[in-house]
């Protein structure tokens, strides 16, 4: 079957429908409105529900009432949006429930502006909320990537009972790109989890959803079993992408759209000779630690130049992972700016005294 | 091959129709496209406009400040991209709204058509992006005629059916004004 063109936001909308979410909650924000658009337009259709929140805060806190009822179901927003959503983030995280939210990056702080930033990376995988947890993170390189991860997604957050978080810039959400629907959509009845809120229905026990345990030996047993899960987050769920890296002499680490950017600067590095390789996260939680610390003890590894539309975020991960095994430089962009890939090419040479 | 392509004019003038309609044409002809439209503040009643990448192979940047071809259709997008185009690139500019104040650059290809006139001689002002397309095809070679018309075919279904033959002959006029000039 011939690709066809989607845009990233429409894309992203499909791919959710097609994974079984059937309940959609959100609040219209640039650059992400064309997610509550086409869900208000094809739920419904699609035997789904979409009632327009009248705020983010709203929005989440009806995806905590719909996913304790045991409903596939997600959230989208854009950067000072999710910021709202983080207090619903935790409470679902800590009740234990499977749900997805989606963030279309913008630049901030504040409102900031409109245009494709990645100043969020902190707040999703540090946890922006209260308290101590985790949830995964993907974060999509294209339109085909965002559609692909949008079923892992709902999957995972099944897997785990916690929530994941696609985390995408404005260019992934405004762009149109040739898509493949690889996986069969998913239209049977969601079979209700049987720890869901269905109702008692003469049943011996009431089911409860609940993130709040008054007694402290409770609450420690509680946080005890969430970082279980987040162990087993980490060794089963990471995923990367790697290129040129078996002789590089630096290895370029970028994710989502900057990364595509990054691959081109590498093209163009190695038209000028200089041996580079480019490492993508497609996890930012769990980041893929171990294997970007194999790639710092190789020995023709001698620099790593990070690359983010941010002030230097995920800067931080690479320089855990590294352990100072080899310098770790930066460029960054932030308040919506792009760079180009040449631009990217000079700041790697500078970097490694390679100026010509 | 890659093309990098911006697409800019009056919102309204159909700028991202233009780009669509490109776009469309890559992903017919199997080549890895890219289409990316501006958005913001500076649409609100001002230019509109999008950068298309038809490559074949995989697309990193999908954006440009080094476009191959420009298709400028207001005269705010030919001062503000004319500079940006790459030398021995490729310029099709809309006389109507582009009246030059500036010169052209010579180190690059450079068509003017009245789109605007050329669609109104076909009867309706609206198909004038599909002139411009047309002129794109016959000038880059990008993609083909063939695919273009298909384009067409598979834009105008439905009740928008009755519209196709329109935009066949907007396609031609487009394509044909292009043979005239480099005829002359």
């Amino acid at each position: 079957m011939r690709r066809e063109l989607w845009k990233g936001n429409e894309a992203i909308a499909e791919a959710a429908i097609r994974a079984g979410c059937r309940f959609y909650f959100g609040y219209p924000i640039t650059p992400q409105s064309e997610i509550p658009e086409y869900m208000a337009a094809h739920l419904p259709e699609r035997g789904g529900v979409f009632p327009q929140a009248e705020s983010e805060i709203s929005a989440i806190n009806m995806v905590y009432g719909a996913a304790g009822a045991g409903a596939r179901v997600m959230t989208s927003s854009s950067s000072p949006g999710v910021s709202l959503k983080q207090e619903g983030i935790s409470f679902i995280v800590g009740a234990e429930l499977p749900a997805v939210i989606v963030n279309v990056m913008r630049s901030g702080p504040g409102l900031g502006g409109i245009q494709p930033a990645q100043g969020d990376y902190f707040q999703a995988t540090r946890g922006g909320g209260n308290g101590d947890y985790h949830h995964l993170v993907l974060a999509p390189n294209s339109i085909q990537e965002a559609v692909d991860l949008m079923q892992l997604a709902f999957e995972l957050a099944d897997k785990y009972r916690n929530p994941v978080m696609i985390l995408a810039d404005g260019m992934i959400g405004q762009m149109m790109e040739p898509v493949e629907w690889k996986k069969a959509e998913i239209t049977e009845a969601r079979v209700y989890p049987e720890w869901a809120t269905t109702g008692r229905g003469g049943r011996e026990n009431h089911r409860i959803v609940n993130s709040l345990y008054i007694e402290s030996e409770i609450m420690e047993a509680h946080v005890h079993h969430l970082f279980s899960k987040y162990k087993a987050m980490e060794e089963n769920e990471v995923l990367y992408e790697e290129s040129g890296i078996e002789d590089a002499e630096v290895v370029l680490v970028a994710y989502g759209v900057p990364a595509r950017i990054a691959d081109k600067a590498v093209e163009l590095l190695k038209e000028e000779g200089i041996k580079a390789g480019l490492f993508r996260p497609i996890t930012l939680w769990p980041y893929p630690k171990k294997r970007l610390n194999d790639i710092a003890s190789l020995d023709h590894v001698k620099n790593f130049v990070v690359v983010e539309l941010s002030m230097g975020q995920m800067l931080e991960d690479v320089q855990l992972s590294v352990n100072g095994k080899k310098p770790v430089h930066f460029h960054g962009r932030p308040g919506g700016a792009i760079p180009s890939p040449g631009e990217v090419k000079d700041a790697v040479k500078k970097f490694i005294g390679r100026e010509s | 091959m890659k093309n990098e392509i911006i697409v800019s004019g009056f919102g309204g003038q159909g700028v991202l129709s233009i780009g669509k309609m490109i776009a469309e044409a890559g992903n017919i002809e199997n080549l890895a496209v890219s289409w990316l439209p501006s958005y913001g503040p500076e649409m609100r009643g001002g230019t509109a406009n999008c950068t298309v990448v038809v490559a074949d192979s995989k697309i990193g940047s999908p954006l440009t400040d080094r476009p191959d071809i420009l298709i400028a259709l207001n005269r705010p997008s030919l001062d503000k991209y004319m500079p940006m185009v790459r030398p021995g690139g490729l310029m099709i500019v809309n006389q109507k709204h582009s009246e030059p104040t500036a010169d052209f650059r010579d180190d690059i290809r450079v068509m003017v058509l009245d789109s605007s006139q050329i669609a109104m001689d076909l009867g309706n002002l609206i198909v004038a992006n599909v002139v411009m397309f047309g002129a794109f095809v016959a000038l880059s070679g990008v993609v083909s005629m063939d695919t273009a018309r298909q384009v067409l075919k598979e834009t105008f279904t439905g009740r928008k059916e009755k519209l196709l033959d329109l935009n066949f002959q907007a396609l031609e006029a487009g394509a044909n004004s292009v043979k005239e000039t480099q005829g002359a």
